[in-house]
């Protein structure tokens, strides 16, 4: 596995985007904060762009659960 | 008046075949009229090989099928005298729209590009279509090309030979046997011959149902593919307007997973559904009415010894995205010439091989990109459509997210990567025109240039100097001499050469490049026609 994905601290204001993060889903439905999260997915995704980058983080996240 | 699908195109007639004592042997007997088994036999016959197309019906086919004809098939029709014919009776279009709830969210145009003859797109029943090349048959025959069509003769049995095929064949009056050399089965997703030479059609089933309806009406929507996600008409599903010639409109509803399908095809329950999408006032006539589920499969193989499966019979897709016949087309262009050069004992048999190769790739992107489509237009999880609406939701606001909008990927042509037959790309110009493309065409005066390449190996120059003609092993390539000054629209240097100054293209008969190079080197397009036809 190579390694473009940034696993390393590199938030700027982490309390602050963890914090901005739980706020947006303040009072929502599940589905539309579910609806919200898979908006920001894409969002996000689309400034990284890179591919490769991309299927890192997507790895990295189906591997760092609590269950599996 | 009656309707051409009412109407016997090919009623049966008796064959001399008949009356032999042996069976007659034929150099290629095609199973299926339908627009590939048609197209693969004009391509044959309009090059000199003797060619009967069997089909246990004597007329077009009936219902929804296919109605979206890209650019390449019909630069392929071009080719086989009846393009002109397609795109005349056709509805152009170029724009699609995409409707999320009861908005808009996204418009997407197909550019027509500059300098091509042909449009993107036309719309067009598949019957009309079928009409049409067995008119361009009727008038081949008239000209005395070796090409015949028998209605009614249904094949009941084939026998497997190491040099030809056998097929006992049930016609009105009993059954007669007749052998082919090659054997081209173009008989549909449900094909009969697959069957019985008892081999595998594996894929992925999908389990959304679609209604789909024809019907005629006097609408003023434009020509444009209208594409809906979960519109108030149709709550939580989809749906698809698309216009055909004649007032015909193509309605596709997703009904979604248990239905009763009997009970959904009835009219009564089918004319609310339309109404509540075209208005109440709308008033129209049910030409077509069917509920069908879609599967995406291919066999594993398209070559079978001396037989060859094209179209449906050989790879299926979901209608989204418009590649089924026109894969099937790609298909005919791909066989006719390759066996061609086979029976007149100018390839080796294993030329047939690389069908199998460069289709079976053709088929698997097709398959891919459908497949795609279709899990995006019905998401199977929770998650998977909260993803898809959000993507929805994006490209009303964002333009980035357009591009994730999959209402069906449209048909594109085939580039061969990879193929046997290319030789080693030697050019540094666009990858569009590189090894294993298909020729994007080229406005020259009154002309265009795919009009000039014809049925035959083009060695086609670019400021560059070669020799009228040359012939390897009983193949010949004719140069086309070209400038980049005969196209002042700049539409053939920016294609075939990009910053090259010259450059020079080996082009198959069914117009992919084969190989390219800055300037004529005798031993190296000599070896490149050699590997264009199997021989290296």
């Amino acid at each position: 596995m190579s390694d473009k994905l940034i696993l390393s601290p590199n938030l700027d204001n982490a309390d602050g985007f963890f914090d901005a993060l739980a706020r947006a889903h303040d009072g929502l439905e599940k589905s539309t904060s579910d609806a919200l999260n898979a908006r920001l997915i894409f969002l996000l995704a689309n400034h990284i762009g890179d591919d490769e980058v991309l299927t890192e983080a997507l790895k990295a996240a189906q591997t760092s659960g609590h269950n599996r | 008046m009656s309707k051409i699908f009412d109407v016997p195109l090919y009623a049966y007639e008796h064959s001399p075949d008949q009356d032999e004592g042996m069976p007659a042997r034929h150099p290629v007997v095609i199973i299926g009229a339908g627009p590939v088994g048609l197209a693969t036999a004009i391509d044959l016959a309009q090059q000199g090989i003797k060619t009967v197309i069997l089909d246990d019906n004597d007329r077009v086919s009936f219902g929804s099928r296919a109605i979206c004809f890209a650019k390449r098939p019909l630069e392929i029709l071009d080719r086989l005298g009846c393009g002109e014919a397609m795109v005349k009776r056709g509805v152009q279009w170029d724009t699609g729209k995409v409707f999320f709830d009861t908005r808009q969210v996204y418009e997407f145009s197909l550019t027509e590009e500059e300098g091509h003859k042909n449009p993107a797109f036309i719309n067009l029943q598949q019957y009309t279509f079928e009409q049409v090349l067995v008119e361009r048959i009727r008038e081949m025959q008239a000209e005395g090309a070796p090409i015949e069509i028998r209605g009614r003769n249904k094949v009941e049995a084939i026998g497997q030979h190491d040099t030809h095929v056998t097929l006992e064949v049930e016609t009105p009056e009993g059954s007669y046997t007749i052998e082919a050399e090659w054997l081209v089965a173009c008989d549909g997703a449900n094909s009969p011959t697959r069957r019985m030479l008892g081999l595998d059609f594996d894929g992925q089933v999908f389990e959304d149902n679609f209604l789909i309806a024809d019907v005629v009406m006097k609408a003023d929507f434009p020509s444009e593919r209208w594409f809906w996600f979960d519109p108030p008409f149709n709550r939580g599903q989809s749906a698809l307007l698309h216009k055909q010639p004649d007032n015909v409109w193509r309605i596709d509803l997703q009904l979604g997973r248990d239905i009763d399908k009997e009970r959904e095809k009835r009219p009564e329950n089918v004319v609310p559904r339309l109404k509540a999408m075209l208005g109440d006032d709308a008033e129209f006539d049910l030409e077509w009415v069917s509920i069908y589920t879609f599967q995406c499969c291919r066999m594993e193989r398209f070559r079978h010894g001396r037989t060859l499966f094209a179209g449906d019979s050989a790879h299926q897709v979901s209608p989204f995205g418009a590649r089924g016949a026109n894969s099937g087309l790609q298909d005919a262009d791909n066989i006719a010439w390759k066996l061609k050069l086979v029976l007149e004992g100018n390839a080796p048999d294993t030329l047939m091989d690389s069908y199998n190769i460069e289709r079976v790739y053709g088929a698997e992107e097709n398959i891919l990109n459908s497949t795609r489509s279709t899990e995006f237009i019905t998401p199977k999880s929770e998650m998977s459509r909260i993803l898809r609406d959000a993507v929805l939701d994006l490209s009303a606001h964002h333009a980035f997210a357009q591009p994730l909008v999959n209402s069906g990927r449209l048909s594109v042509p085939c580039t061969y990567d990879g193929s046997m037959l290319n030789s080693a790309d030697a050019l540094a110009a666009p990858d569009l025109t590189r090894p294993g493309s298909p020729c994007p065409d080229a406005p020259l005066g009154d002309d265009h240039l795919l009009n000039k390449l014809g049925n035959s190996f083009v060695l086609l120059t670019i400021d560059a100097d070669a020799p009228d003609s040359f012939e390897e092993d009983g193949v010949t390539a004719t140069r086309l001499a070209l400038s980049a000054r005969d196209d002042p629209s700049l539409t053939l240097k920016r294609q075939y050469l990009g910053d090259a100054t010259s450059g020079i293209y080996l082009i198959r008969p069914d117009q992919h490049v084969a190989a390219r190079r800055e300037s004529f080197d005798e031993p190296h397009f000599r070896a490149a026609l050699r590997r264009a036809t199997g021989k290296e």
